[in-house]
């Protein structure tokens, strides 16, 4: 049907809206593959949508157990793709933040959704990753940008309750291409915890990104630098720029490494033991100690090869990193695992933090054990082992929620 | 007609096709009362044959003469009459051919009003639907699945159904309340006089245990197989001397749908956190012990719940004594282990239970008796420990639902929900909180499949709901610290995720009683009024 625009998949779990401009009232067409059960939810909140944009003509929803947020998205995304204008918001709605972003918190897994499946965001809080990140680049078809970022931002403002206590990224599109500026104009004033910025290579345009992202949170009435970021390295440039970029932003927390793309840069095969991609990722390392951010290292693709998975996390530590990238929840267990402190350096840290605490209520400044001088980075390795273990409370010096 | 509410306050009527209802009381109670009225009801013990009992077999000497050349000669020798009740067994799944071969020819010799009364159907008999429609299918007794049952709750078939577990079935059958005048038994392998397995052939299958009580009661039972190998034909699952006639076939089915080479474990991460907490629930209550039992499906999450019981197995050093129910390469993969010391197999799932059946002699080929008989004294299911059954839906009384969807059509048979239900010590249901938009938990289920009294536990990725009627399984799961809910809050959770689902709309015509496993009624299915499967409206 020629002017007709759609959003969405025919997917378990997500509908297809479909517009056609036209004259008169608005018809509205519901079908759904777990009818009559929610026709008549789904029906409002199209209507709903709908009458925002002042819609006039044909809107059909073909749907297969869609949640009320994704029929909001896709229609709105059909809408968009016809033409018709985004209504303003009458107000930035008041996003209640959940504690969960914190520049220091615990990043051992940063679990990547594909932002445009629609079932995988609703349970994704339930596995204990420590990030989770809504991804709007490669995992998106680059027809689908719109009706993708549209549904990220659905899930930003309405359903925090999805993603539990786990800190909430949204990987953008590359800061160089065409869709970034778009995505973060979407995204920054539904205050996700952090941006993921793939494929840097410049610092110049993390800086960029930081002012623009400074403005989107003053318009949006967001605490001045509450974002953070997480720049990723993917190509033989980004990595030898990874220190400046790391440095570029007082935003960036963590330093990512991405294997896959520095692969295709260097014409290189992946390697069992990877080390093909050795010299880099120890660079990265460096760099994200040098700037004083967590290194963390690329996802492994092979979803059956725990084993494989185990012995990439434990090189990964090795060299310095505190987190891997994960595409699935059952990746998890083995990256918190390896990840973990073993039970003698639980055991030094507890003895560390115990001196440290003993010399304050005694009013010693200089604390030694046996013979040793226990200084500031030391006690900082100490708290951090412990949080690692998960035995100490966590800070949460983060995100506040939005006053109104 | 009249209803009285049984004891889950559901309206079953006082009477159906002249037939007397005895409405449900709770479990067992219940089951007392009919094992008495059983032992006044049912006929001199023998063996309870009809009118031609006298007449099966040969009359002389030497070997008799049971093989038939052709569908036609086979037709022409049973004796076949309007209204007969004919009874199959589910071995071969969805590749089955024998079910639809046979009713479509006994249609065209024009019989009708027909019985049908399988172990269970599958979407391979969706084309039965034209022969209910044109009347010669009447109804169905035992188990409806897909459009065979969509059939039966729009009002299609002329008379009411009933739908038993597969002890309930075992039992009815046993009795005579469910008559079969005519069991057709397809055979992977067989010999000329009737001797019968699932373990051999093209067509393997695994067990052929379903058939067995229909092979000892029916008036006249065929035994139809795609591999006649000289007699005797081992082992015998089915005896020759309970068969009337053999009748050699190219084929009898599909091998690709009959048993898929493995058994995929679910990448589902709902369901494999559904899978661990139900493990975990499991090892809480201390269920894992040494010389432990337990039942699981073949389904997503009970699958794994098998793989994550297995490793707490694993790392405790602990065996199970048994797993009952349907064999898997996972299960088979457990007894090569040694963690199992032997399968109890009623259906095969996969080609590695097939082949583990066939060679282990561990893994032992069980019967609805031996495996679900709600009147001997005990079954396998009696022996379980631990039961991990599933749901269509769930209510604030535990009440399980596995036969009709939210949408009020029936889709499924009971299988041996019931029977494990009623016979494990511990009985969990574990259920993702919602499929596509439909929470499973909710105010009251559409259709009591299982009384709630039975569910000891509802496992679901938000949490564990345990029945207040087991407040030791409560008090050991929080002190392990387990996820542990109330069925009111977990299904308020998940509602204000979902939203809450319209009601469909029920005509008051009763099209399908469902019995509880000792013959007393558990609920009624009603007819679905105008079951639409699209809406268009106009807008403002």
């Amino acid at each position: 049907m020629s002017g007709t625009y759609s959003a969405g998949t025919p997917s378990r779990s997500d509908c297809v809206a479909s517009y056609r401009k036209g004259s008169g009232p608005l018809e509205l067409r519901v079908e759904s593959t777990i009818s009559p059960l929610f026709d008549k939810a789904i029906r409002a909140r199209a209507l709903r949508v709908a009458q925002s944009f002042g819609a006039t003509g044909i809107l059909a929803i073909v749907d297969n157990g869609a949640l009320d947020h994704v029929v909001a998205a896709r229609t709105e995304a059909a809408l968009v793709l016809a033409g018709l204008q985004t209504p303003l918001p009458p107000a930035w709605p008041q996003i209640q933040v959940p504690p969960g972003g914190s520049r220091n918190r615990l990043r051992r897994s940063r679990l990547y959704l594909p932002a445009n499946q629609a079932e995988l965001a609703v349970n994704s809080g339930l596995f204990g990753a420590d990030c989770l990140i809504l991804d709007l680049e490669d995992s998106v078809d680059e027809g689908r940008k719109l009706e993708a970022r549209i549904l990220a931002r659905v899930l930003l403002s309405e359903c925090r309750g999805f993603f539990g206590s786990s800190e909430l990224a949204v990987r953008i599109n590359c800061l160089d291409g065409p869709h970034a500026s778009a995505d973060l104009a979407s995204i920054v004033p539904f205050a996700p915890h952090a941006i993921v910025l793939p494929k840097c290579e410049s610092a110049e345009l993390v800086h960029e990104c930081d002012l623009e992202v400074t403005r989107l949170e003053r318009d949006a009435g967001l605490p001045a630098g509450s974002i953070l970021f997480m720049p990723i390295v993917e190509t033989a440039r980004g990595v030898m720029a990874a220190l400046s970029i790391a440095a570029a932003s007082p935003r960036c927390v963590t330093l990512g490494f991405g294997a896959e793309d520095f692969r295709r840069d260097l014409g290189v095969e992946r390697q069992s033991d990877e080390g093909e991609t050795a010299v880099a990722r120890g660079l990265v390392a460096l760099a994200a100690r040098a700037a004083g951010v967590e290194a963390q290292d690329s996802v492994y693709p092979d979803l059956e090869d725990l084993a494989g998975l185990e012995a990439s996390v434990r090189r990964a530590k090795a060299l310095g990193f505190s987190g891997k990238g994960l595409i699935h929840p059952s990746q998890i267990e083995i990256v918190h695992r390896v990840f973990a402190p073993s039970p003698e350096d639980i055991q030094k840290a507890r003895h560390v933090l115990a001196a440290m605490h003993a010399a304050r209520i005694e009013g010693r400044g200089a604390v030694a054990i046996d013979g040793i001088m226990i200084d500031a980075p030391a006690f900082a390795r100490a708290s951090r082992i412990l949080s690692l273990a998960g035995l100490a409370p966590e800070q949460h010096d983060g995100l506040q929620p939005v006053e109104a | 007609m009249g209803f009285t509410a049984n004891s889950l306050g559901r309206d079953i009527p006082g009477s159906i096709d002249g037939r007397k209802l005895r409405p449900y009381a709770p479990a067992f109670p219940s089951c007392d009362v009919v094992q008495a009225e059983a032992a006044g009801a049912v006929p001199a013990p023998g063996p309870p044959r009809g009118q031609g009992a006298t007449l099966r077999g040969s009359a002389g000497r030497g070997a008799p003469v049971k093989l038939a050349t052709s569908w036609d000669e086979l037709l022409d020798r049973v004796r076949l009459r309007d209204g007969m009740t004919i009874s199959f067994h589910h071995h071969l799944r969805d590749g089955d051919a024998v079910i639809n071969e046979a009713i479509t020819r006994i249609a065209a010799r024009g019989y009708k009003d027909l019985v049908l009364a399988p172990t269970a159907l599958f979407p391979v008999h969706d084309r039965l639907v034209p022969l209910i429609e044109s009347g010669v299918i009447a109804r169905v007794e035992g188990s409806m699945n897909g459009a065979v049952g969509a059939a039966c709750t729009r009002g299609a078939m002329r008379g009411v159904s009933i739908l038993r577990s597969h002890g309930g079935r075992c039992r009815a059958v046993e009795t005579g309340e469910l008559h079969i005048d005519l069991a057709i038994i397809a055979a992977p392998t067989a010999d000329s006089f009737g001797n019968a397995n699932g373990l051999y052939g093209k067509s393997a299958c695994g067990p052929l245990g379903y058939a067995l009580p229909d092979s000892l009661h029916a008036d006249e039972v065929v035994i139809i197989t795609d591999n006649l190998v000289p007699y005797p034909c081992a082992p015998q699952s089915i005896s020759g001397g309970r068969v009337d006639h053999v009748l050699a076939v190219d084929s009898i089915g599909d091998p690709s749908k009959i048993a898929s080479g493995s058994t995929r474990l679910t990448r589902s991460p709902t369901q494999l956190l559904v899978a661990e907490l139900a493990a975990a629930f499991a090892e809480a209550v201390g269920i894992i012990h040494e010389g432990f039992s337990f039942q699981a499906g073949a389904g997503g999450i009970s699958l794994a719940t098998v793989t994550r019981l297995a490793a707490r197995m694993r790392s405790k050093g602990i065996h199970a004594s048994f797993a009952h129910g349907g064999g898997t390469g996972i299960l088979a993969g457990l007894l090569e282990e040694g963690l199992l010391g032997s399968i109890i197999d009623l259906q095969s799932f996969d080609l590695e239970a097939v082949r583990s059946c066939r060679e282990n002699p561990r893994h032992l080929e069980s019967d609805p008796f031996s495996s679900y008989g709600p009147h001997g004294l005990g079954s396998a299911a009696s022996m379980l420990d631990l039961a991990i059954l599933g749901a269509t839906e769930i209510d604030l009384d535990f009440n399980v639902n596995v036969n009709t969807h939210s949408d009020g059509r029936l889709l499924h048979g009971i299988g041996g929900h019931q029977d494990a239900a009623a016979g494990a010590s511990c009985c969990i249901v574990t259920v993702p909180g919602f499929r596509k938009r439909i929470p499973i938990i909710g105010e009251k289920v559409i259709t009591v499949s299982c009384p709630g009294e039975l569910v000891d536990a509802v496992v679901t990725e938000r949490g564990i709901a345990i029945n207040p009627r087991r407040g030791d399984l409560l008090a050991l799961a929080k002190k392990a610290g387990l996820p542990v809910t109330g069925i009111g809050d977990l299904m308020r959770e998940i509602q204000a995720i979902t939203g809450i689902p319209e009601q469909p709309r029920f005509g008051d015509r009763v099209v399908a009683l469902v019995e509880w496993r000792d013959g007393s009624v558990l609920d009624v299915v009603r007819e679905v009024e105008s079951p639409t499967g699209s809406d268009t409206t106009e807008g403002p």
